[in-house]
């Protein structure tokens, strides 16, 4: 098999999703500074905290054991094999067929699986606590999510998601109960999975309200700085999903000409700012709930999925 | 040729097993044991694997044993090749693994003699060819392994197990029994090819149905006829629970399939109706149980009852499908339930022969007990570790593409014209997917308790690694998880003879034919999903990064205590235990489903007793199912007490009374 330029475009959209992610969290905390009227770090932040992080020893528990060195690895190629696998400024590109959506939500999963396990490890309480919860919420989260899919591919006949955004673009698909129900479920979902407010809080250090920062506790240097890229490959990948399913508008399609492909990155730029922008301003008007009001919460994402699933077993049109 | 070569090798197994009732006390004769057996299944494994992958067509032979007027008939065709293949090797691991486990077996004596045996019965259950035949090796299978249940017979809990087992495999008996006596009908037409050939009212039908849902459901472990499975299979050896969780439960869905796709005639809609529901229950509460267990082996045993559930899943939607007429679709849904059947033997063996190398080392089985075992037993935490996230359904592995496979096929049943399946489905996908979920959570728990963190006893601290074979066996099975999750498109194709058997000649299109081996079930849906590029680039991305960082960045790594906050804990018990890790599960779901209650005893100033957490949980199906079932059993018992003490005077008139009755009641009907 020759290496195309689609293929370029393909390694193009890999790099930047990883070089995207830091910018989009930097961004987030940023606005969040403005919005509560500090004046905050600069969005490049991020990086430089990567690269101090990448520099520095690590520093590994007694009794760490060779999974703990090999689960952030493992993290972060699961994510950004997910995170790259989602159309971002272009669909249809040579390996877009290599996992539909099911397939993306099952690699956040085995990522997820090796974080709660890298928790464990350790043995101490605060791992623990933090591996219990973050399951907890998945078993919630992850069929809420699944629902959603089902919806989507009910619609599209699909679980491929360049296709799916493709039909997303035809003007016919209209407005429906089902697509609004779906994308209620998905931001709900995508609220819990980051670990963001009212879930969960990203910037919290009092033990016991934290849920993903309990779990990474141990980590440190080189493999902590991989597992928060991680984390922000995760945030990116769920703005780019619900962009590239309910806002796939000025996607390019693979084969298109170099300006197309950069109107696509441009629509896709001002895309990621939306929606940063709007997580910022959701969390910092809003409480974080109790732990075990998640699984209310999670648990109305959950029925609202199905109901959009029911709703088009029952009828194609609604 | 094959097949009276296959009865042959049967034979053979039988005959080790005679063979070592007689010298089971000497130490050589484990090894003889074991070494038979697997070379016995290596053969009939490939002999099936060459039926199957050589699309041969049906063998048949007729023995004049059994019934003098039937004589026992036996046949291999795809479905019975496929199982085979599931069964023997399944067998041949676990074969391998005892070669070394077996060597630490307390009551050799009463393990020996049993093994070859079941294994013989489960070969025997898949080629018989008329139901007398099949009831009875099914029944010899049955009674096999129960007698390696009660191995360890003196160990209360394992004595009332047996029991239970006993009871329920009577049940099952007699409801496929039953089932097999309506196929036959008036005139006794009990060999297999008689009964395709009959047609059987559809009220007869259904009966059958249910009758075979019940008679393989309570050996397969489908909600609410589970019970026996969680308290059985742990009671066995561990290379015997292997083989009954990983092997005799598709041994019974195999029963199942035979009947409902095979035997009985065209479906009725609500059958498919019936099986989904009953597949999608068993799927989530198999998962929950298993969430709520300390004890590994029982958490096992329970998370088959899950498997079991996704199994029947497929096979509900492959009924509705085909009453529909819609043979492509049923593919789809076979192709899921044979490729789970397929991949679940695989990582449940693995993981029952993982936890026996756990309880060789450690001699514990309760997690709460363990720990940190991933130091002293790095391979056996590895092997266990890929078991473990394959039936997570974690991508790459083999677990993910059969519930992938699954959730395609639901995907494609809004055409079903239904109204109840039309709100079915959706409701099944949903519970599949909270099961999906909830295993990946069961798993972190399983595997986190047991092998990481720090040591929780003595028995744990002080653990080795276990022995050559059975490493071999754990990492035989690990690699086909890996291999079945990368390249399924094989498999499905492999698959593929038995679902055109089961569907009318209808088959999914040639996989291996597609670019780069990706699975493409359905052409006109485009659905695809290739598990080999994910697992290259995940190892691509994964590699780089590791090899950039440690060249560029740092490669260094110091050891110290744990940060934790900065109060690192001293003492192993203050980590978090299996209990304390289900407990947030316990809270959402415990609660409706097992009426979860926890109670916290703190005792006031001064008071030196210890403060206590209490949790109760009550299992709904043995309370509201079988609870009143004992509790009738036991009081009409006790009224009929009185007749056991009576004078030969008094049962000779009880004699005469009902005889009297008899023949009144009879002149009366006429």
């Amino acid at each position: 098999m020759a290496l195309t330029a689609d293929h370029g475009v393909q390694g193009c959209q890999m790099l930047l999703t990883l070089l995207l992610a830091p910018l989009l969290t930097g961004f987030v905390r940023t606005i969040k500074a403005r919005l509560l009227r500090r004046r905050g770090p600069t969005p490049l932040q991020p990086y430089r905290d990567l690269l101090k992080l990448l520099r520095k020893d690590v520093v590994l528990a007694d009794s760490a054991s060779w999974l703990f060195r090999v689960a952030p690895y493992l993290i972060f190629s699961a994510i950004w094999v997910a995170a790259s696998l989602v159309p971002t400024f272009a669909s249809g590109l040579p390996f877009s067929w290599t996992a539909d959506l099911i397939a993306i939500v099952a690699l956040l999963g085995t990522a997820r699986f090796f974080l709660a396990l890298a928790g464990l490890d350790v043995g101490t309480s605060f791992g623990g606590i933090g591996a219990s919860r973050e399951m907890m919420i998945a078993s919630l989260a992850e069929p809420a999510m699944l629902m959603m899919v089902f919806t989507l591919s009910l619609l599209a006949g699909t679980t491929e998601l360049s296709a799916v955004a493709r039909f997303m673009l035809n003007a016919d698909v209209g407005l429906r109960v089902s697509l609004a129900l779906a994308l209620l479920a998905l931001v709900m979902v995508a609220i819990a999975e980051n670990a963001r407010i009212p879930v969960d809080n990203p910037a919290t250090h009092l033990e016991l309200t934290m849920v993903h920062e309990a779990m990474v506790l141990e980590y440190s240097g080189r493999h902590l700085a991989l597992i928060e890229l991680a984390a922000s490959l995760k945030l990116l990948l769920y703005l780019s999903l619900t962009a590239c399913i309910f806002a796939p508008w000025g996607m390019a399609t693979a084969g298109a000409g170099f300006v197309d492909y950069l109107v696509g990155v441009v629509a896709y730029l001002a895309k990621l700012a939306a929606g940063g922008l709007l997580l910022a301003l959701f969390e910092t008007s809003i409480a974080k709930m109790r732990v075990f009001r998640v699984g209310e919460f999670l648990g109305a994402a959950l029925m609202l999925g199905l109901l959009g699933t029911l709703l088009l077993f029952v009828s194609r049109s609604l | 040729m094959p097949l009276s070569l296959s009865l042959g090798l049967a034979m053979a197994l039988f005959a080790v097993g005679l063979h070592a009732i007689a010298v089971s006390r000497r130490a050589s004769c484990t090894r003889q044991v074991y070494g038979v057996s697997l070379a016995v299944c290596i053969i009939l494994l490939g002999m099936a694997l060459a039926h199957l992958l050589g699309g041969r067509t049906p063998i048949t032979l007729t023995l004049p044993i059994g019934l003098p007027w039937l004589g026992a008939h036996f046949r291999l065709d795809a479905l019975s090749a496929f199982f085979l293949i599931v069964v023997n090797l399944g067998g041949a691991v676990a074969s391998l693994f005892a070669l070394g486990y077996g060597q630490h077996e307390q009551a050799p004596e009463r393990v020996l003699p049993f093994y070859p045996a079941f294994l013989a019965g489960m070969n025997l259950v898949l080629l018989a060819d008329d139901a007398f035949t099949f009831l009875f090796v099914w029944e010899f299978m049955s009674l096999s392994s129960w007698a390696l249940v009660m191995a360890h017979h003196r160990e209360p809990a394992n004595a009332r197990a047996g029991y239970l087992y006993l009871v329920m495999a009577c049940f099952g008996t007699l409801a496929l029994l039953l089932a097999f006596g309506l196929l036959a009908g008036p005139n006794g037409g009990y060999d297999f090819a008689a009964i395709r050939a009959a047609q059987v009212t559809p009220g007869a039908a259904a009966l059958v149905l249910a009758l075979a849902l019940a008679g393989a459901g309570s050996k397969a472990g489908l909600v609410p006829l589970h019970v026996w499975l969680p308290l059985a299979h742990p009671a066995a050896p561990s290379q015997v629970s292997a083989l009954m969780s990983g092997v005799m439960t598709k041994v019974a869905v195999y029963g199942f399939i035979r009947i409902a796709f095979d035997l009985l005639g065209e479906p009725a809609w609500w059958w498919g109706g019936l099986v989904l529901a009953l597949g999608g229950i068993t799927a989530v509460l198999g998962v929950l149980y298993a969430l709520m267990q300390h004890d590994l082996k029982r958490l096992l045993a329970y998370h088959t009852v899950e498997n079991i559930g996704i199994i029947f899943i497929g096979l509900g939607l492959a009924l509705a499908f085909q009453t529909n007429h819609m043979y492509a679709n049923a593919a789809l849904a076979l192709t899921a339930a044979l490729f789970h059947i397929l991949n679940h033997s695989l990582f449940k063996s693995l993981l029952f022969l993982g936890t026996g190398a756990v309880l060789t080392a450690t001699g514990e089985r309760d997690m709460e007990r363990l720990g940190g075992l991933i130091h002293p037993m790095p391979w056996t935490a590895l092997a266990f570790l890929i078991g473990a996230a394959a039936i997570s359904a974690l991508p790459p592995l083999n677990g993910f593409v059969s519930e992938w496979l699954t959730f395609q096929a639901i995907l494609a049943s809004p055409e079903l014209p239904q109204w109840p399946l039309k709100f079915l489905v959706p409701a099944v996908g949903a519970l599949l997917a909270l099961s999906a979920a909830l295993a990946a959570t069961c798993f972190v728990k399983a595997f986190g308790i047991t092998f990481l963190g720090r040591p929780r006893s003595p028995a744990a601290a002080e653990a080795r690694e276990t022995d050559r074979y059975s490493l071999v066996a754990l990492f035989v099975l690990a690699a086909l998880c890996l291999l079945a999750g990368i390249l399924p498109g094989l498999v499905v194709d492999g698959l593929s003879p038995v679902v055109s058997m089961l569907n009318g000649g209808t088959r999914l299109t040639a996989q291996s034919s597609q670019p780069w081996l990706t699975l493409v079930p359905v052409v006109d849906v485009k659905s695809s999903y290739n598990g080999l590029l994910v697992l290259l680039f995940m190892a691509f991305s994964g590699i780089v990064a590791a090899l950039l960082i440690h060249r560029f960045a740092s490669a260094e790594a110091r050891r110290g205590p744990a940060w934790d906050c900065g109060f690192p804990e001293a003492s192993p018990a203050t980590q978090y235990t299996a209990g304390s890790f289900a407990q947030p599960i316990r809270r959402v779901f415990g609660s409706v489903v097992f009426q979860a209650r926890e109670r916290v005893f703190m005792p006031p100033p001064g008071d030196s007793r210890a403060a206590r957490l209490e949790v109760e949980l009550r299992d709904p199906v043995w309370e509201r199912g079988y609870a009143p079932i004992v509790a009738a059993v036991v009081a009409l018992s006790s009224r009929f007490n009185a007749f056991q003490y009576l004078t030969i005077r008094r049962y000779l008139s009880l004699v005469f009374g009902a005889l009297v009755l008899l023949l009144l009641g009879m002149v009366l009907w006429r």
